[in-house]
């Protein structure tokens, strides 16, 4: 057997020709569409039912199953129990929209300066912290509720249940996101930056400042989407650490009273969370994609949801 | 030239964190054990914490054991159930998110954008609403019974919503399967194309390929989404309570939710907790290690 060294286009043609062989014998085009009819009705299962909650919050009758004409009633005019007529519907969607302004507040400066400080910061103490933090994103969430319901109750602390112990709770609950996904930008951004900006004569602080947070800007909004997000959806922490009806959020309202033959002011009230989240997203997105031309980077869909 | 601000500048910076996870994790955790190990007030039935370990007694601790092992152990039922729908339901999250995710992946092509914003869409829906959308479908007179009675021909009224096992598992994929999808499409995403051509190229069959390339290479995606799904689930009691309403679908989280929710039984929902804590305890230390582990390699 000689081996000669057979030319490159040669190489390649032969290549091609088993490919050309391969290609009837492959089952990659059917393949693809089974998988293709796979995603379809996933998409269609998890995404139908609750347009159909959002269709009926429109019904003009009381019925959450039957379709008796579109109507604003459950939103508007309707006396024993729209949105609007309703106190604890009002109350409800306004107190969750402020638990998720208020804890998006805190969680973001707070979670942002530590996923700094454990950049840079090497030792044991901010490792254990680290290590707390990520144990707090994967801790059943049960533990952190009942573990700070039973501070609040037994210990003498300066704040009831009630609106702060939520918003504590949300905040402690919500610390890994910004932690995890800005120390995964930091990974990114190089220590040159920095001592550039060291060298043209910025002080530490002024570095941080005017070189570093801009460049996390992408990190610091798609956690705090996420947190706002997340806060409007939270069940379990808000209903341990809540005091009263003034306390109740949406998603406690769902749980009250979904099983005990609710109007379909309740599919208005649902609706109505799902829209506001829907428009942070969107918002969010907007500003990604604003920030991102600005920088010349990518701005498709995917390296945005990528981030989320 | 270091100056003296930029050594304390970043202690100073984590110090809020550090001192909010202190105070709001740390000391909650051990609040826990002080009532767990504490005692209960004999008149007005309330709990007694002790501050001091030296103090802990395993009064409660021991009542629940004897509901869990011993001749009375009606705590047990709930928490083979628990394991159960949790294996069955992880199980099942694999099987619907492998397919979706290797397409979404490998075939979706123009329209991967779209999909991706689909499939994460749950993130934004609020898993209450999501539940209610059962509810309405499930309830006796809903659109399921009267799609699968053909609008009332067959007489066959199917009991969807109390105690049904079946429905409780399904919310529970429902709920939980988008938690899978994301870290799977992630790992599979990270599949080089020329590596599956390659294999074909190779002479591999299409399933000899998923299991010695696109399997193996999916292992992480695999295990970050079931602690991911799994270990919340643990601690769900709202799915039972939302689509069954039954103690015969009672979850270790039911359990307890209602000991919380009964006047001297603080210490025995401390326990129970303090029961899941331990036994998740390894897999979410070995999740924090590997999660620590991925930073430092990229």
């Amino acid at each position: 057997m000689t081996v000669s060294p057979a030319p490159a286009e040669a190489l390649l043609a032969e290549a091609q020709e088993t490919r050309r062989q391969r290609a009837p014998r492959g089952t990659s085009g059917a393949r693809a569409h089974g998988l293709a009819a796979i995603t379809a009705v996933y998409l269609l299962w998890s995404l139908v039912p609750v347009a159909v909650v959002v269709l009926f919050s429109f019904n003009a009758g009381r019925s959450r199953s039957t379709w008796q004409g579109f109507s604003l009633r459950w939103y508007t005019w309707d006396p024993d129990g729209s949105v609007i007529n309703d106190e604890s519907i009002r109350n409800a969607l306004t107190h969750t929209v402020l638990l998720a302004v208020i804890a998006t507040a805190i969680t973001v400066p707070l979670g942002v300066l530590f996923a700094l400080a454990l950049d840079r910061w090497r030792g044991r103490l901010p490792a254990g912290a680290n290590f707390l933090a990520l144990i707090t994103f994967v801790i059943p969430e049960i533990a952190l509720a009942i573990g700070l319901l039973f501070m609040v109750t037994y210990l003498a602390t300066p704040f009831g249940l009630g609106t702060t112990a939520q918003i504590v709770g949300l905040v402690t609950f919500q610390l890994a996101y910004p932690i995890v996904i800005c120390r995964a930008r930091l990974l990114t951004i190089s220590a040159h930056y920095e001592e550039a900006a060291r060298d043209l004569g910025a002080t530490a602080l002024g570095a941080v400042r005017r070189v570093i947070l801009p460049m996390l800007f992408p990190a610091i909004l798609v956690s705090a989407i996420l947190i706002f997000a997340d806060v409007l959806d939270n069940f379990v922490i808000v209903r341990y650490l809540s005091s009263d009806a003034s306390t109740e959020t949406t998603s406690m309202r769902i749980y009250q009273v979904a099983r005990a033959a609710p109007t379909p002011a309740l599919n208005a009230m649902a609706t109505i969370i799902l829209v506001v989240s829907t428009l942070v997203i969107v918002v969010g997105w907007l500003l990604y994609r604003r920030w991102s031309k600005r920088q010349g980077e990518s701005t498709d869909l995917i390296s945005f949801t990528g981030n989320l | 030239m270091p100056d003296r601000t930029s050594r304390f500048i970043w202690p100073i910076l984590g110090l809020p964190g550090m001192a909010w996870i202190a105070l709001f994790f740390l000391v909650p955790l051990y609040v826990v054990f002080c009532v767990t190990f504490g005692t209960v007030d004999p008149i007005f039935r309330s709990p007694v914490p002790a501050w001091n370990p030296l103090e802990w007694q395993f009064e409660q601790v021991l009542v629940v054991w004897d509901r869990l092992v011993g001749p009375n152990n009606f705590y047990l039922p709930p928490v083979l159930r628990t394991l159960l729908y949790v294996v069955v339901a992880v199980v099942a999250c694999m099987i619907i998110a492998f397919p979706v995710a290797y397409f979404t992946a490998r075939y979706a092509g123009r329209h991967r954008a779209l999909i991706l914003a689909l499939l994460v869409a749950p993130f934004w829906i609020s898993y209450m609403m999501r539940m209610l959308a059962w509810i309405n479908l499930l309830q006796p007179d809903g659109l399921v019974n009267s799609m699968i009675t053909l609008g009332g021909i067959i007489p066959l009224q199917v009991n969807w919503l109390s105690g049904n096992p079946f429905t409780v598992v399904m919310g529970l994929i429902y709920g939980y399967v988008p938690y899978m999808l994301l870290p799977l499409f992630a790992a599979l995403d990270r599949i080089s194309p020329s590596l599956i051509e390659a294999g074909r190229d190779l002479g591999a069959s299409g399933f000899e390929l998923f299991r010695r390339v696109i399997l193996p290479m999916s292992v992480p995606g695999i295990v970050a989404g079931t602690l991911l799904i799994a270990l919340p689930m643990m601690g769900d009691y709202f799915t039972s309570d939302m689509l069954s309403k039954s103690p015969n679908t009672s979850m270790i989280g039911n359990l307890i939710n209602l000991s919380i929710a009964t006047p001297g039984q603080s210490g025995q929902a401390g326990a129970l907790l303090i029961l899941v804590l331990l036994v998740l305890l390894a897999p979410m230390i070995w999740y924090t290690r590997s999660n620590a582990k991925a930073e430092v390699r990229s």
